[in-house]
């Protein structure tokens, strides 16, 4: 009624003036009955007898006040948790399913929210976008952007800014040691377009117009405690990249990160504003051909991204009619704006809802779990629940009651959940891979909290209401009749715990199916034939510099850096434990490529038909990269010593190039140009055996030209024999800067880690789902084990009568198993079909199996069915055993 | 919050007829607690013995309905009492009750009458 009732002193003045009517009542009872003649004593006895119990019906009336509710809550909770204190097994059983289920989803919704839910930590983030150039006519993704559509995009209107990103590494010098640092390439209002300040000092004037490099940086704080030891005063410093002098402008807060695709970008270290059309860049950037890698934007406020699109497709219309030569029809040009956080989330979004799909089955699965428990406890209490009625419980208020206590369960499991996640969580945080973006926001927060309590809460509703129904349905007079038998199972319960076995079969088969496609794709791809032998091969990384004024390059032309490698190659051939040693440029190092640029040539064959674009990916080796990565050659010859500078250009391609270009041709001596404005073809000269060094599950054109030929600025050392990694890495950094004191060693990796490490995210992710598959599958033979224990205890008597009328004992057991079997059959059939739904979308996940694999389904499914007979089986002895004699008497 | 009455049950039945029994009486004139016990039982010639644990719930129920109205007062020897009188939502609820009620003793002596010979 009115809200003043809630209040407790109403309530306290209510309940007083209560209890003074009720003593009046009872003086004025007293009185009648001493003027009726009654003496005193036994008057008050007598009156007292006729009112009744004054406490309880206190109560009774104080229950029809309003909000009782609350105060029944609490009391519904505490008695909650006296029951559950009674049965200590139980109670465990049920909260540590329900932790397990509740523990694991918070953990994985913790990832989930931290990389696809959160918006990203920039002013307004919904403006954010990365522009990418797709070239689909010929299947190309991510081509990059030239410099003059950089400009058209600058001046439609549709971006407050645009600024181009190019990550490349860089060496860090005058310094007590050469660094290696992530620098990223950035328009001057990169800084303004984030809408970051800087912790010290500034970041650029977006409205620099410098054409080159400014001769500014802004470095993270990372760099700024591990190169400059925290340096207060460290504005103004000048440091040199790559022998070009920069003064340091600013340093950005701790948690700042640049937006990037991958890793490599995100842990970018320094950033140099470049007005991307002067030096080194002057000619190059003239041309609507040459692409840097990518850019991203801010949409001027108050346009959608979906507007902001359809303003770009009418520009890149018309820049099509205005430049046919730079883009023909065929290529299909297109321009896609992408919000900047789908960009960083990337591929990892679908694991990611995959495994929080996996892990909502687990938690399901274990709801199920508990509802069976209850459901047994039910009919276990069901004779307390008759009583309970049977002396005016309402119905209603048990059905709350028991619905408190499951809720009261699930949130004990919650809570026990998370304390475990609390409590491993720095192991947990170690299991994320690397790569996994945004992986430094991850935390429990109070939302991820909100939500596992929520979770909880709905978990508990879920699972009690199958015996909270029931309570409600209880025949009381059929349970009060059958005199000493404490159990009450319908028919109908019976057949509701039936159901929910097989709704636990079929969820436990859809997660194991779902794990044994991904267990026998990462199989199959760990045991796809690499195409080279990583073993005992060490990479080590050192990069050449790159100055501003190509007067300054020392490496310029192959022919300059000819010298240095020779010299290179030379004083690692006398180091100690090497066998061999190789040169190549990063491209050429097996399934690891940081630098997402330069790699991908866009070739131009001779007496081609058609204008589409070509593209493969290049790489530049010394003539030993082959025999020591075991790449075996198959037509012509590998590259030589004598091929050089002054030779003719010549190039080894790998057997998907000489299929895809040259399908039904001998490639060899066919003649390619490397770019579109190359002056001079390159020759085919040999063919080599798929390395699968681009990407684990499928083979790439890829194209080996010769270090003496092309030259590289990013390089990869590879040595193979027998030391220690830390020991050669020594080594290998004096021999390389005894040469050139200004480079940076690092990236020192063994083939073989580099191999494994391709495959983290997939291991991960299919351990993840192996480890919740077991799970499902304990939870339901916990399940079918207890609904076929339930039904033998149920059946004692009736086995008993077979038993004593000459039934077999192997009929028994047969009777028994059958009831199982037709449980998980039902539940297998429900599964397969569930599963099938599940496999098609998680196809792209898959590799070398089909997603309708008949092996992977049908052995999970008799895997399953065994494990139910097996669960069966010791219920099933216990049927056997009954002793006719024993039996009857109940 | 508002708090539904338990569902229909037997007692559903006894609680109506007594709330009808409730209003009827105070339909005199405000009385307390004590007093409708003595007067029901007065009245019915001591054949119906209103519990105090359903009377004062059943009271309670009805102030919170808006039925009858409670206030504190005294009683003629000088005790302190709360009374209870009819409010004109009781009365229509009485009225309505009362007229239920006819309808069902009529029936219940219809039943009681032999039946009619040649129907069976």
């Amino acid at each position: 009624m009115s809200l003043l009732e809630w209040l407790p002193w109403v309530r306290e003045r209510r309940t007083r003036e209560l209890a003074d009517e009720l003593r009046t009542h009872l003086e004025m009872a007293e009185s009648d009955r001493i003027a009726r003649g009654e003496s005193p004593s036994d008057a008050a006895a007598n009156a007292r007898r006729e009112f009744g119990n004054v406490g309880l019906v206190q109560e009774i009336a104080r229950d029809r006040w309003a909000g009782m509710s609350l105060e029944r809550l609490v009391q519904d909770v505490r008695i909650a948790l006296r029951m559950l204190r009674r049965s200590p097994g139980f109670a465990t059983v049920a909260v540590l399913t329900i932790a397990v289920g509740i523990g694991a989803t918070t953990a994985i919704f913790s990832v989930v929210d931290a990389t696809l839910l959160h918006p990203l930590p920039y002013p307004h983030p919904e403006q954010l976008v990365r522009i990418r150039d797709d070239l689909r006519g010929v299947g190309a993704e991510d081509v990059g952007m030239s410099t003059p559509e950089w400009q058209d995009l600058q001046r439609s209107g549709v971006f407050e800014y645009v600024s181009p990103t190019w990550f490349d590494d860089n060496n860090l010098t005058g310094l007590s040691r050469p660094q290696r640092v992530g620098i990223l390439s950035v328009a001057p209002n990169y800084f303004a377009l984030l809408g970051v300040k800087a912790q010290l000092g500034t970041t650029f004037d977006p409205a620099d117009p410098a054409p080159g490099y400014n001769e500014q940086i802004v470095i993270s704080d990372g760099v700024w405690r591990r190169a400059f030891g925290g340096d207060p005063k460290i504005l103004g410093r000048v440091v040199q990249l790559d022998s070009d002098s920069y003064h340091i402008i600013g340093v950005m807060p701790p948690g700042f990160q640049a937006p990037g695709r991958t890793k490599e970008e995100r842990s970018t270290e320094v950033w140099p504003a470049f007005g991307f059309v002067g030096a080194p860049v002057t000619t190059w950037s003239q041309l609507r051909s040459n692409h840097f890698p990518g850019a991203i934007a801010r949409i001027t406020s108050g346009l959608t991204i979906a507007d902001a699109q359809q303003r770009i497709d009418a520009l890149v219309a018309s820049l099509q009619r205005q430049y046919p030569a730079d883009y023909p029809p065929r290529s299909e040009w297109t321009i896609r704006l992408i919000p900047l956080k789908e960009n960083i989330v990337g591929d990892v979004r679908q694991s990611l809802l995959f495994l929080f799909g996996a892990v909502g089955l687990v938690l399901l699965i274990g709801c199920v779990n508990v509802a069976n428990l209850l459901l047994a406890r039910a009919s276990a209490r069901g004779r307390e629940m008759a009583v309970r009625q049977a002396l005016g419980g309402a119905p209603s208020r048990l059905t709350r009651q028991l619905l408190t206590e499951s809720v009261v369960l699930s949130v004990l499991g919650g809570i026990v959940g998370v304390a475990i996640l609390f409590a491993a969580k720095g192991s947990l945080v170690r299991l994320v891979p690397a790569s996994l973006p945004r992986i430094n926001e991850i935390t429990i927060s109070w939302g991820v909290l909100f939500v596992a309590f929520g979770i909880s809460l709905v978990a508990g509703a879920l699972f009690g209401l199958a015996p909270a129904l029931h309570v409600r349905r209880l025949d009381i007079t059929r349970v009060l009749k059958l005199e000493g038998r404490g159990s009450t199972g319908s028919g109908e319960q019976a057949r509701t715990r039936r159901l929910l076995v097989v709704a636990e079969f079929a969820l436990s088969l859809v997660l194991m199916i779902a794990a044994t496609l991904l267990l026998r794709s990462f199989w199959d791809l760990m045991h796809a034939p690499l195409g080279f032998d990583p073993q005992r091969v060490m990479m080590i990384r050192t990069r050449l510099p790159y100055p501003n004024d190509p007067k300054e390059d020392l490496y310029a032309t192959a022919a300059d850096e000819a010298p240095f490698v020779h010299e290179v190659l030379r004083r690692l051939r006398t180091l100690p434990g090497v066998e061999e040693a190789a040169l190549g440029s990063s491209s050429s190092v097996p399934l690891n490529h940081p630098e997402q640029d330069q790699n991908v040539l866009r070739v131009v064959l001779e007496n081609h038909a058609g204008d589409e674009p070509l593209f493969v990916t290049g790489a530049a080796v010394v003539p030993g990269y082959f025999h020591l990565l075991g790449i075996p050659l198959l037509r012509g010859r590998l590259l030589a010593e004598a091929d050089n500078d002054r030779s003719p250009l010549v190039a080894v391609i790998n057997e998907t190039m000489a299929r895809t270009y040259w399908p039904n041709e001998d490639p060899l001596g066919k003649r390619i140009k490397l770019s579109t404005r190359a002056p001079a073809w390159t020759t085919v000269v040999g063919v080599v055996a798929d390395a699968r060094t681009e990407a684990r599950d499928r083979g790439v054109p890829v194209l080996y030209a010769s270090i003496y030929q092309r030259s590289t600025k990013h390089l990869a050392i590879f040595l193979r024999g027998r030391f220690t990694p830390a020991t050669i890495t020594r080594q290998v950094r004096e021999q390389v800067q005894s040469v050139n004191s200004a480079l940076p060693v690092f990236g020192e990796a063994t083939l073989d880690e580099t191999v494994s490490a391709s495959l983290a995210v997939r291991r991960l992710s299919m351990e993840l789902i192996a480890l919740f598959a077991l799970t499902a599958l304990l939870l339901a033979s916990l399940g079918i084990y207890g609904v076929i224990s339930y039904m033998v205890s149920e059946r004692t008597h009736e086995i008993g009568v077979r038993l004593a009328l000459g039934a077999q004992r192997a009929d028994v057991m047969a009777m028994v198993l059958r009831q199982g079997l037709r449980l998980a059959l039902t539940g297998a059939v429900a599964g397969l079909a569930g599963a099938l739904v599940v496999s098609h979308m998680m196809s792209s996940l898959l590799y070398g199996v089909s997603p309708t694999d008949p092996l992977s389904f049908g052995v999970v499914a008799a895997a399953l069915t065994a494990v139910a007979l097996a669960a069966c089986y010791v219920p099933a002895r216990r049927a056997v055993r009954v002793d006719p004699i024993v039996a009857l008497r109940y | 919050m508002p708090r539904k009455d338990p569902p229909t049950s037997c007692i559903e039945l006894l609680q109506g007829t007594l709330d009808f029994i409730i209003l009827q009486t105070l339909r005199w004139g405000p009385r307390h607690g004590y007093g409708i016990v003595q007067m029901i039982r007065a009245q019915s010639r001591d054949t119906l013995q209103v519990e105090t644990g359903s009377l004062y719930p059943a009271l309670q129920r009805l102030v919170r309905q808006g039925a009858i109205a409670a206030e504190w007062g005294t009683s003629d020897n000088d005790r302190r009492v709360r009374t209870y009188r009819l409010t004109a939502k009781g009365r229509t609820r009485l009225a309505a009750e009362r007229s239920k009620w006819e309808q069902l003793s009529d029936a219940i002596a219809g039943l009681m009458q032999p039946p009619a010979v040649g129907e069976t």
